[in-house]
């Protein structure tokens, strides 16, 4: 089914090469922290996600928040994970997201709360990711809930989901991709990318099993302009591969600022020669603001029109 | 079994308060012998130390000691009724089961848990035990080869692991196996791969704790 509804969906049905961006809400109440944050990004990204109380830090609801950016003009992404809500929470926001207009969910089981600032919350995860794309796609295509209630009016929602190219065990986590595959997901945005062979390995992988016909895959670049950070996201940071040459690289650099955005760019160069990569997804942590300076040296912007 | 693990003594004495001169310390022959926490041996032990603090203290108090078969069953309990009733206050090294039993079983007695009850686990080490069921109601062992996602994966996942598997290690834990690489390297073992494949619905929580507290009944034992 054509989903005109999505421009991030128009836009790779076009041919382009996808931009996406990624945004995390304030600790508080205040809408022109979101404002401030779309209006930089306005014009040089094609869709922006909006976390869901990542590392599971309460912040300002993913709806709401993308809801304000919305309107400031940009294309948005809601994450939703099912860390927090069970089957009636989340098919309830799926609703009202629909309701405000809001038209891509990226969904995602979540970050355990043990990682974040409550350790003591209770948790959820009554839905992984596999089960939230088929509930979410049941809803979208046949307007169906899981209890079986009918909708007259489904909610519209163009579904995306994350795929690790670095967890393991490597061929059970591609069972899992093609579980999502065919539960109805229809984009992937993956975790940055560092270690450039094993990306492409796994690629290669995706290719085999014909994934990459059946989805869009979105490559994650992390721009970042500290070895510090580096370091930190190959210690702490569950899933993620750094390799040491990457750290080395950055500690030499004399101009960390510039580095960061050329190693960025150098990542998008490479992924986006490779078959299958439709786009790629940008997630600078705490430096959000070099985004529009990645794309224009990625020589990716202007973007194009698309209705 | 039930693994538990005794309370901190600081937190025994204050939840005991000032108002008793006569406590009666009850152990569990059974679970809880195993892990350590309520057996003789554990009951004995916090006699002696709450016998030394009191004393410290300077007051007056007499502690008496009894460990039954099993709390969790009436016809246990009957045998310590004189004891309970010489008692001014009772503290149970049973798992919140045997607690409440005695409750149950001796309504006019205040009935104090010594124990904070952990799950249900086995031996993995000498003085280690580690989790292996949640008593979710509807078992999925079949399904995956004998390893419990529910009880074993942090998220409960049923579908395969979240991305923050690595290296075989859990991401809330790294001393905690990832239990979906348990179960992909059975399921390689068994060559058995395939079955891991098809989409697993969300599970019915209405036969766990969700669908509210739980009564079994045999009837082949029970009459209405």
């Amino acid at each position: 089914m054509a989903k005109k509804y999505s421009k991030v969906k128009n836009m790779l049905d076009a041919g382009h090469f996808v931009v996406c961006s990624e945004m995390g809400p304030p600790i508080g109440a205040d809408p022109d922290f979101i404002r401030e944050k779309a209006n930089y990004l306005k014009g040089y990204v094609d869709g922006v996600n909006v976390t869901d109380n990542q590392t599971a830090i309460v912040r300002m609801s993913s709806i709401a928040a993308a809801k304000i950016a919305m309107e400031e003009g940009l294309e948005m992404i809601i994450q939703i994970t099912g860390r927090d809500r069970n089957r009636i929470g989340l098919q309830s926001d799926i609703l009202g997201a629909s309701a405000l207009g809001l038209r891509n969910v990226l969904l995602l089981t979540g970050d355990h709360q043990t990682f974040g600032k409550d350790p003591g919350a209770k948790n959820v995860f009554e839905m992984g990711s596999v089960q939230l794309i088929k509930a979410v796609n049941d809803m979208v295509e046949d307007g169906i809930l899981i209890n079986g209630d009918e909708m007259k009016v489904p909610p519209k929602m163009f579904i995306g989901a994350a795929a690790n190219p670095f967890a393991d065990p490597f061929e059970m986590q591609m069972i899992k991709m093609q579980k999502k595959v065919k539960s109805g997901v229809e984009f992937f945005q993956t975790q940055a990318i560092y270690n450039m062979e094993k990306f492409e390995y796994w690629m290669e992988e995706v290719r085999k099993r014909g994934m990459h016909e059946e989805v869009d895959i979105l490559a994650g670049i992390l721009p970042t302009r500290s070895a510090k950070a580096l370091r930190m996201m190959k210690k702490y940071v569950a899933g993620m591969d750094v390799p040491d040459h990457v750290i080395k690289r950055m500690d030499q650099a004399e101009d960390k600022e510039k580095e960061g955005v050329k190693m960025a760019v150098e990542t998008i160069e490479k992924v986006r020669e490779i078959e299958g990569v439709r786009g790629v997804h940008l997630m600078p942590v705490a430096w959000e603001e070099i985004t529009p300076e990645v794309v224009k040296e990625a020589s990716l912007y202007p973007r194009p029109e698309v209705e | 079994m039930l693994v538990a693990e005794q309370k901190n003594v600081k937190e025994i004495i204050d939840m005991l308060g000032d108002d008793f001169e006569k406590l009666l310390i009850v152990g569990c022959g059974t679970c809880v012998t195993v892990s350590m926490a309520g057996g003789e041996r554990e009951v004995n032990s916090l006699a002696e130390v709450l016998r030394t603090y009191y004393a410290s203290q300077g007051r007056d108090v007499e502690i008496e000691t009894d460990t039954v078969k099993r709390q969790c069953d009436f016809e246990f309990l009957d045998d310590i009724e004189e004891e309970i009733n010489r008692n001014d206050l009772v503290l149970s090294l049973a798992c919140g089961i045997g607690v409440q039993h005695l409750v149950e079983r001796y309504p006019k007695k205040v009935v104090l848990p010594g124990l904070n009850t952990s799950f249900y686990g086995a031996t993995t080490a000498v003085g280690e035990w580690s989790e292996r069921c949640i008593g979710c109601g509807e078992c999925v062992l079949d399904k995956y080869f004998g390893i419990c996602p529910v009880a074993r994966c942090a998220k409960g996942l049923l579908n395969g692991p979240c991305g923050g598997s690595q290296n075989g290690e859990c991401e809330v834990d790294p001393d905690t196996d990832c239990a979906w690489e348990l179960i992909y390297n059975r399921a390689v073992e068994l060559d058995k791969l395939d079955e891991l494949i098809d989409l697993v619905e969300p599970k019915n929580w209405e036969v766990y704790r969700d669908g509210g507290p739980r009564t079994l009944v045999n009837k082949e034992y029970h009459e209405d």
